[in-house]
């Protein structure tokens, strides 16, 4: 368990791909690292043996057969487009 | 005085025709233009297509065709995709975004003739205790103004409050249901996880979250869950357990019936007045035969550190979808793909949802991801064996809902650990997939104190059964703010 200062809130920012103003990383990490320090609580109990659960009631997910089941909304999904050519999302130029 | 009508009262006179949809509707509308401004409890209001949708549900009545709820408006809280209208989510990151399709729970609403008025105010992205977490700030509440409604659906709590609407849907990831129901005074149930369909529910931790009914009264929640519960394929983790008639068994006897009181949710964190007037409650439901007895909880504490692990986790993962790439916010003339998706981030979230981004995307990073995120799982397991050892000695818990009552404005906007503690009575339901419901239960110093009764998987109608029963023997469910009394 660790604590946070500027350099890993810029690291995790760049992960979590947010731009965090550098005067605003200490109070990230102050924020973050209060954060930590409650989660640190966790340590207080043992669970060796314990198995991880990952669905609150604890079951498995049902399988259905491989068929398209959703309907082609693709036409009005394309109008909430920031930008959009020839219907394809546009972004800035990724290959030079 | 058709705004002090419970539901149950509502679909009676619509049933006798003492009053049509129409001018129920307008009725509302009305408040709401009237209070709308002070409260800021709705982020759209529909007043033209809840109209001509109350013109409708008229003459499906006409036709004999109503059925309980048809023509009785709701407010739908603003994470749930509405086709046509506007979807914040509480958030600058959606708000120009307009659903292609209405989720699982207005399809619902919509197929039993009810009338959406609007959609109401959130913590961004559900984040939050207090609603001050919104793009469209914050909301009041209606019995102090200067104080918070809670959150995240605090919007639709107020509203219930306030009486700018007969009933309202929220959505509880942590909490989100109950607290801020029981900060205004409401009755509100958070259903066992999968009881009601995520469908079109914009998620924020996948695993915690479920919508909800937020009323005036049990028997009003009754009536919605059983429009709103049951199976749908289109969402994995919705199960196919039968949905029984939530109505039926409310007025059923709770004598005998065995209340479990955990000695973790009496400390000293509790707020003592709260204390004290929870004892006059459970007095009551002795009075009406329950039994009582003193039960364990032993890793109640563990709740918000667990917590605020797995929900800011699941969370990084489900908004990572926001990139400003096919629809939602964008940033302006972003110089290359990264500076696109980074700035568009930054400036449509708030400071609450980038911390919870960036501490999950930390508690996943390689070699964190086994001491926070497995650990966290693990003691999820125990949190919830300890629900399912209780269980075996009683059939419903009873507790605080928070650990206050409503506090001011802003104050613990600069301390979120402070904010994330107004959680610790609700959380482990959360995390546990348990039926949790918050209803009134008296004031402190004039403002409104909820019991949160527990229950097991898919056990609503035991937890409807007994807020029900005490509200035959009390009146808190129908205390009014005064400022919100009027004949208007």
């Amino acid at each position: 368990m660790s604590t946070m200062d500027s350099d890993k809130v810029n690291n995790i920012a760049h992960l979590a791909r947010i731009n965090i103003d550098a005067t605003k990383l200490p109070e990230y990490a102050n924020s973050l690292s209060n954060i930590l320090h409650l989660v640190q609580q966790m340590d207080s109990l043992d669970t060796e043996g314990v198995t991880p659960m990952a669905h609150p009631l604890d079951v498995m997910q049902p399988l259905r057969s491989d068929a398209i089941t959703e309907k082609d909304f693709s036409a009005a999904l394309r109008k909430f487009a920031p930008r959009l050519e020839a219907d394809l999302f546009l972004v800035p130029q990724v290959i030079e | 005085m058709l705004h002090t009508y419970s539901l149950a009262e509502l679909s009676q006179g619509l049933e006798k025709g003492d009053f049509t949809s129409v001018a129920l509707t307008q009725h509302y509308l009305e408040r709401i233009k009237q209070h709308q401004e002070m409260l800021n409890c709705y982020i759209s209001v529909c007043e033209e297509s809840a109209l001509a949708q109350a013109a409708a549900a008229d003459t499906t009545r006409a036709r004999g065709a109503a059925t309980p709820l048809t023509g009785i408006p709701i407010a739908q809280k603003d994470l749930l995709c509405t086709a046509g209208v506007k979807t914040s989510c509480g958030s600058k990151m959606l708000d120009n975004f307009i659903a292609p399709y209405d989720a699982a729970v207005i399809e619902r609403c919509n197929a039993a003739g009810m009338v959406m008025l609007g959609k109401t105010n959130m913590d961004e992205f559900a984040m939050g205790s207090s609603n001050e977490n919104s793009f469209h700030g914050p909301v009041m509440n209606p019995w102090d103004i200067e104080r918070v409604p809670g959150g995240s659906s605090g919007g639709s709590a107020a509203a219930v409050a306030a009486r700018l609407t007969p009933c309202a849907t929220g959505t509880d990831t942590g909490g989100s249901i109950r607290q801020p129901a029981a900060l205004t005074g409401i009755t509100g149930l958070k259903p066992t996880y999968g009881r009601i369909s995520r469908y079109g529910l914009i998620a924020y931790a996948s695993s915690l979250d479920q919508a909800g009914p937020m009323t005036q009264t049990a028997e009003d929640a009754a009536l919605l869950l059983n429009i709103l519960a049951g199976h749908d394929p289109r969402d994995s983790t919705c199960m196919s357990n039968p949905v029984p008639d939530y109505q039926a068994t409310l007025n059923q006897s709770i004598k005998g019936l065995t209340i479990g009181i955990p000695e973790e949710y009496f400390t000293a964190e509790l707020n003592s007045q709260i204390g004290d007037t929870l004892q006059v409650a459970i007095k009551e439901l002795q009075k009406l035969g329950a039994n009582i007895k003193p039960i364990r909880l032993p890793n109640t504490h563990l709740g918000v550190p667990v917590y605020y692990v797995i929900a800011p986790a699941e969370a990084s993962s489900n908004l990572s979808r926001y990139d400003g790439v096919r629809y939602g916010y964008r940033c302006e003339n972003p110089k290359d793909l990264l500076d696109l998706y980074k700035r568009t981030r930054a400036e449509g979230f708030g400071e609450e949802v980038k911390r919870r981004i960036l501490i999950g995307t930390y508690v996943l990073s390689a070699g964190y991801y086994d001491a926070y995120y497995i650990k966290a799982q693990k003691i999820r397991r125990l949190i919830r064996n300890d629900f399912i050892e209780a269980f075996k000695e009683v059939d419903v818990i009873l507790g605080p809902t928070s650990p206050t009552t409503a506090f001011k404005l802003g104050e613990k906007t600069t301390d979120p650990i402070s904010m994330y503690l107004s959680d610790i009575y609700t959380i482990n339901v959360n995390l546990a997939g348990l039926p949790g419901l918050s209803l009134p239960a008296g004031f402190v110093d004039g403002l409104p104190v909820g019991m949160q009764l527990i229950g097991k998987d898919f056990d609503e109608a035991t937890l409807l059964k007994v807020a029900h029963q005490y509200q035959q023997v009390s009146h808190w469910h129908r205390e009014i703010p005064n400022m919100f009394k009027g004949a208007k």
